[in-house]
């Protein structure tokens, strides 16, 4: 039973409409899966990952596949990110599990460069609807991309943290790697 | 309609359609099936209608490549200068030259014998998977098992 046989050729019938694997990180394990477009979904440790994939199955394809070997770059991007030698992802992002205005939030957190923040209001100006600041706020709650799509850079007017779905302490995590804090470092 | 990731069936169901073909077709084809099968199974697997019994739709599948083999084995006997070194297949395991009288078995009986014991179906879900009756499955599984023990006695 040669999985991994199987897996190389149903990749070159492009039969792989979902692969996945597993990626290190300085804050455990997390899953990430690809398309044929970019990257679609990325899971912390916390998320059930039966509950992730079965999500996948039904909103892209049930052909999800764990594959590490397609996931070789985006794991290479986010090491090179995690140690501070990356600002910006190469590996596009599939939004195809974003959709109205939570689409819009998304793409216009995706363009907000390393080491910048956003208010939430700002977002929800930026994304075409100001007053829909709380919407912003769950657009990046339930943000299917995170640290590629840096909803870890959008803050609460004031400064305060706002919320955070791998845990307040990644966000400040993230934060302070991309400010040049030593406490990133911390965590650990 | 809720299909499970192709990835819960490779993993829940593969290894017992590895056993099955073991059985079915000898150890050192049952790869080459096994990987046939799992192919023919993703590129139909988004068009499924049903998914209440994914084990029974990947064995019918299973069977299918197994005739395949067969065919094509009758077909083509390819001499082999070395005879390869056998890996021992689960279902092997306990008695190789058992496993070679059933596969010596016609088709059907073949079919029902193996799925009863190397995968471990009842009978309904044998009917399903040989495209018969429970009884007429029944009744191969049955004749299978005569004909198995004649030899075997012999």
């Amino acid at each position: 039973m040669n999985t991994a046989e199987f897996a190389r050729r149903a990749a070159a019938e492009g039969l792989i409409d979902v692969a996945y694997a597993g990626v290190d990180s300085p804050f455990g394990h997390l899953t990430a899966a690809v398309t044929d477009a970019g990257i679609v979904r990325l899971a912390f440790e916390g998320e059930e990952l039966d509950g992730v994939l079965q999500e996948l199955a039904d909103r892209v394809s049930p052909r999800v596949l764990e594959v590490p070997a397609k996931l070789d770059g985006v794991r290479r991007e986010l090491d090179e990110y995690f140690e501070g030698r990356r600002h910006a992802f190469q590996t596009p992002v599939d939004f195809q599990l974003s959709h109205g205005f939570h689409l819009k939030a998304r793409e216009a957190c995706y363009a907000i460069p390393f080491g910048k923040v956003l208010t939430y209001a700002e977002l929800a100006a930026i994304a075409g609807s100001p007053r829909a600041v709380r919407a912003a706020g769950q657009a990046m709650a339930r943000n299917p991309v995170p640290i590629v799509v840096p909803c870890h850079r959008v803050l609460r007017t004031g400064g305060g943290l706002g919320g955070y779905g791998g845990g307040l302490h990644v966000k400040r995590w993230l934060l302070d790697l991309e400010s040049g804090e030593p406490s990133a470092q911390r965590l650990f | 309609m809720k299909l499970p990731p192709f990835q819960m069936l490779l993993e829940e169901h593969g290894p017992d359609v590895h056993r099955y073909l073991a059985a079915r077709v000898g150890p050192i084809d049952a790869e080459d099936c096994w990987q046939e099968t799992m192919l023919s199974a993703l590129r139909a697997y988004p068009k499924l209608r049903h998914q209440s019994n994914l084990r029974g739709w990947l064995l019918r599948i299973a069977e299918r490549k197994a005739l395949d083999a067969h065919r094509a084995a009758k077909r083509l006997p390819v001499p082999v200068e070395h005879v390869p070194e056998q890996p021992a297949a689960a279902a092997e395991r306990p008695d190789p030259a058992l496993w070679r009288a059933v596969r010596r078995l016609p088709g059907k009986q073949r079919a029902a014998v193996t799925l009863r014991f190397a995968a471990d179906l009842d009978y309904a879900a044998i009917g399903r998977v040989i495209e018969c009756s429970e009884a007429a499955a029944r009744q191969n599984v049955r004749a299978g098992l005569a004909s198995v023990r004649r030899e075997w006695v012999r």
